[in-house]
């Protein structure tokens, strides 16, 4: 069952280098291998956000940017920062790296497949940033990529960048496909000796859910793509009704452009939650940790996760209230968008609790956790606005929208990459990172979102537009918000290129940190219990480890520290004998 | 503690930031204050939620940061909490609920007497049609569209004859007068954006769709894209007057109906207002600006006798028969740096000499 298959024998692993770090099937390499791609094509969206802000906040000061570049770099910036960077970095970062280790594995079940997996991303990567060398540039059309606009003249892009944009999507799910079959199967067939799924933490449950979403909301992407590339290539219909454009009468007909919205958005919403599900689990493990105190309702967390997972496949069309479908769909999408609310307030609620009574070490990952939960309570509580459809309809693209998902999907997430890569830097290396450098991004940061983000929600209660290259001559607009967009700009640049303290802090640290130990953090859960840190090839040395109890017994009243990892037996806390499911688990994946 | 103090500073900033704001709701000429009302509700639950969570995670930090001595409470749930919790947050958002989709039935209901009058978008310029004196609208389709159906009239349905067609001109709607707005696009998706009105909603082509509203304030009011639309979605502007019922019947009046316009030859007058008036019935100036700003266009400010420096590396002046080429066949020769997305006009040669004249005076 679970974990019976594993070999146990010395795993040295290969030695050339070329098969180490290159063409490596070690969860462990692949992980990094993703996150330094996702973290490089990542500094390329921010520099473009630096050159929208540019041209909103000043505009007409950077001669290069007219309206083509400008819709190029709102295109690019979106998809780059939604797909490539978040979902990538997410997954194919932290749920490669952490799966295997915190479920007592050697490995992902596939490693070959797992290696394929980052190579296939690499290769979207690769065709989405070589739509800047084809003539006419990247795609314009927003990340949305809405047709009929998105493949017709009067849109930049549409020659080449479309094409190669829709290619490398595809190209994208089929790298996720092949990563999340992986970490499903192996959280279901690899996990060790005693890890029931009760016993998980909450970086895995979220993990593993956001991957099953991702399986199931991909394939609505992959076919959108596919049949808007027919409509592009060969000249087929399924979004195109009659058109007459530019004057012309185009040879279309019958087609429906709702339908690839609703394509669109049924991938499209369960895909915030494919970013902001992995956020959380990951938050939770964190924020536990350094309060020194279980997860506060573990049981309810899980829960939570699946109610905000299964939730999250009919809400979709609250993205589209005003977008012409049916206005009687209005009433179910906006009653269940403000239930999904309910599991989401629970899950800050329980993150808030666990600080409570706790004991609470303000490194780096925490003040990035904490910020993590201011963040994403602004990003949250403005979502009701939109979910409730009255409200939403004044508001719908204007920039009231574009502070909402900034603040929930950028931010908020953006906080907890943060957060778990400084946490478990010292793992992944083997040395600390500097902390002065750390805490000192976290204020730019957290400050620094705040000031660009709360005051944008304000210009949408204004009315002001989004995605408009220049608001010159609209008179209801008025002189001060122009002098806030300036203000937004100056610190979003500000933020941007101060960003470098990590990167200079992650580098830097390789070579300077301290040395880290096995567990600098007194942590509980498994990765931290590897023989050598950094861990080897195969992660345990000759022994699998077996696991006690949950993974989050700190603060345990009468034990002789404030932790006992997961693999302490013992009579203290959660702890029970292998087998003996009476507990915290319900008996499903029990081993045998 | 630095981070407790940061969060009250910022739970009191926003508070004050809030109240202070010069950004607020754009004075409202339309029925929809209800929509207003339910976003106060809103903001007034959700606000009270920001304060409180982050005033108690600043209060637990400066509480239980770590000291050497302290131990941190063992407490894995406490159902009867987060049953109370899940039940308060169930009320708050049934008291956001509730109100929303109550505005939500009116909103989807339009009154019985309601006028219909159509905005139809285009890459990149609203035009509107008016029922008539039968107070119906006739069919549509984009097949039909020419060049003197703009809208794609049927010809054929006697419900048309009598419509009115604006194009590149201000709508007129009559105060507190309940209208229907019926959206319909010819090329790509739009949407129709007051923001006085609150009320909006996409344009999409192969559908009708509709929002409604009733003006309650007379003045003009502009009209914005609200949905990408391509590179010009930025200036694809237009106006709504409301009107006392007596300017509105008086400007219905002035209007051709559709009927009229076939067929019918270009109101011949001075050659330089007649160009001027074919520029903002095409909504050229969508994408070429008086003024000399960068559009998606070149702007036709001094660009008559300009020499342009073309796509292909070639240079070409701006004289008569080239600004008249650019019009007819606008791919023919392009000046460089703009994209390829104007379309041909198929104008007859008074018109292209009318245009033509009032360049010149740029």
């Amino acid at each position: 069952m679970a974990y019976a298959d594993q070999d146990t024998g010395h795993h040295a692993g290969p030695d050339k280098f070329i098969w180490k770090y290159v063409w490596s099937q070690d969860h462990k390499v692949i992980a990094v291998q993703y996150g330094c791609t996702a973290i490089a094509v990542g500094i390329l969206a921010l520099v473009l956000s630096w050159l929208m802000r540019m041209q909103i906040g000043f505009p007409g000061s950077l001669e290069f940017i007219d309206p083509s570049a400008y819709y190029q770099y709102v295109t690019m910036h979106g998809m780059i920062m939604v797909i490539y960077l978040l979902t990538a970095f997410f997954l194919g970062g932290f749920g490669n790296y952490l799966i295997p280790l915190m479920c007592g594995a050697r490995d992902m079940v596939f490693p070959f497949l797992n290696m394929l997996s980052y190579w296939f991303y690499l290769l979207s990567v690769l065709i989405l940033l070589a739509s800047y060398f084809v003539p006419g540039g990247p795609t314009g059309a927003g990340w949305t990529l809405y047709p009929p606009q998105s493949i017709l003249q009067g849109t930049p892009g549409t020659d080449w960048g479309i094409i190669l944009m829709l290619a490398s999507l595809a190209v994208f799910i089929i790298a996720f496909t092949m990563g999340g079959l992986n970490y499903i199967t192996t959280v279901l067939q690899a996990r060790c000796r005693g890890l029931t799924l009760m016993r998980m933490p909450l970086t895995i449950w979220s993990i593993i859910t956001a991957t099953v979403l991702g399986l199931l909301a991909f394939p609505a992407l992959f076919v959108s793509a596919i049949m808007l590339m027919f409509d592009r290539v060969l000249g087929t219909s399924f979004f195109m009704p009659y058109i007459v454009h530019m004057g012309q009468a185009l040879e279309t007909g019958g087609g429906s452009p709702v339908l690839f919205q609703h394509l669109f958005w049924f991938f499209g919403h369960p895909e915030v939650y494919i970013v902001a599900l992995p956020a959380f689990g990951l938050v939770s493990d964190i924020l536990s940790t350094h309060a020194r105190k279980n997860i506060f309702g573990y049981r309810m967390m899980v829960w939570a996760i699946l109610a905000i997972g299964g939730i999250s496949f009919i809400v979709w069309a609250h993205h589209m209230y005003v977008s012409g479908m049916n206005l009687y769909l209005g009433y179910f999408f906006a009653t269940t968008t403000l239930i999904i609310a309910i599991p989401t307030a629970i899950k800050v609620y329980n993150w808030t609790l666990t600080l409570w009574h706790g004991n609470i070490h303000l490194n780096t990952p925490m003040l990035f956790s904490i910020g993590f939960i201011s963040t994403f309570l602004i990003g949250g509580l403005t979502g009701l606005f939109l979910g409730n459809v009255a409200v939403d309809i004044p508001l719908s693209d204007t920039y009231f929208v574009v502070a909402h998902f900034h603040m929930v999907m950028a931010i908020a997430p953006i906080m907890v990459v943060f957060a778990a890569i400084y946490h478990w830097y010292p793992k992944i290396t083997g040395r600390m990172y500097n902390e002065t450098l750390g805490v000192i991004h976290f204020w730019v940061t957290f400050v620094g979102t705040y000031l660009i983000y709360f005051p944008m929600h304000y210009l949408g209660f204004e009315g002001m537009p989004r995605r408009y290259y220049a608001y010159e001559g609209y008179e209801f607009i008025s002189e001060s918000a122009h002098s806030l967009n300036e203000f937004i700009s100056v610190v979003a640049i500000l933020v941007g290129v101060l960003q470098i303290l990590f990167i200079i802090n992650m580098l830097m640290s390789l070579k300077t940190g301290k040395l880290a130990g096995a567990n600098p953090w007194n942590a509980t859960t498994l990765e931290w219990q590897t023989p050598q840190t950094p861990p080897a090839h195969g992660n345990w040395g000759d022994e699998l480890p077996v696991v006690y109890r949950w993974a989050y017994d700190y603060s345990v009243p009468g034990a002789d520290e404030d932790f006992i990892p997961q693999n302490q037996p013992g009579e203290l806390g959660d702890g029970r004998e292998v087998g003996d499911d009476t507990g915290h688990s319900s008996g499903e994946g029990a081993p045998a | 503690m630095a981070l407790a103090i940061v969060l009250i500073l910022m739970v009191i900033g926003s508070v004050i930031f809030h109240f202070w704001s010069p950004w607020w709701f754009t004075e409202l000429a339309s029925n929809w204050g209800a929509m207003d009302t339910t976003i106060l509700i809103t903001f007034w639950v959700t606000g009270f939620v920001f304060i409180a969570v982050n005033l108690f995670i600043a209060y637990c930090v400066i509480k239980f940061r770590h000291r050497p001595d302290r131990t941190a409470a063992y407490e894995p749930e406490n159902s009867k909490l987060e049953a109370w919790l899940t039940g308060l947050t169930g009320l708050g958002v049934i008291a956001m609920l509730t109100p929303g989709l109550i505005v939500y039935t009116d909103f989807i209901n339009v009154p019985d007497d309601a006028v219909i009058i159509e905005a139809v978008g285009q890459q990149w310029q609203w035009s509107y049609r008016y029922p008539g004196l039968d107070g119906a609208l006739g069919k549509a389709d984009n097949r039909n569209v020419t060049f003197d159906n703009p809208l794609g009239i049927d010809p054929d349905d006697p419900w048309g004859q009598d419509d009115i067609v604006v194009t590149g001109a201000a709508a007129h709607i009559e105060l507190d007068q309940p209208i229907k707005f019926n959206l319909r696009s010819k090329d790509v998706l739009h949407d129709f954006y007051v923001s006085q009105f609150r009320a909006k909603m996409d344009v999409v082509p192969g559908l009708v769709s509709y929002f409604w509203m009733t003006p309650t304030r007379l003045g003009s009011f502009e009209v914005m894209c609200a949905e990408l639309c391509g590179v010009g979605h930025y200036n694809m502007r237009s106006e709504v007057v409301v009107d006392s019922r007596e300017d509105y019947q008086a400007w219905l009046s002035q209007q051709t109906t559709f009927a009229e316009s076939q067929g019918k030859p270009a109101p011949v007058g001075n050659l330089i207002e007649r160009g001027a008036q074919l520029a903002q019935q095409h909504g050229c100036i969508a994408c070429h600006s008086l003024d000399g700003n960068r559009g998606v266009g070149p702007s036709w400010k001094g660009m008559y006798g300009r020499t342009e420096q073309l796509a292909d590396g070639s240079t070409v002046t701006a004289d008569d028969a080239y600004l008249r080429e650019s019009i007819t066949d606008p791919g023919a020769k392009l000046v460089e740096g703009y994209p390829p997305v104007m379309a041909a006009y198929p104008m007859g040669s008074d018109d292209l000499d009318a245009l033509v004249a009032y360049f010149k005076t740029l």
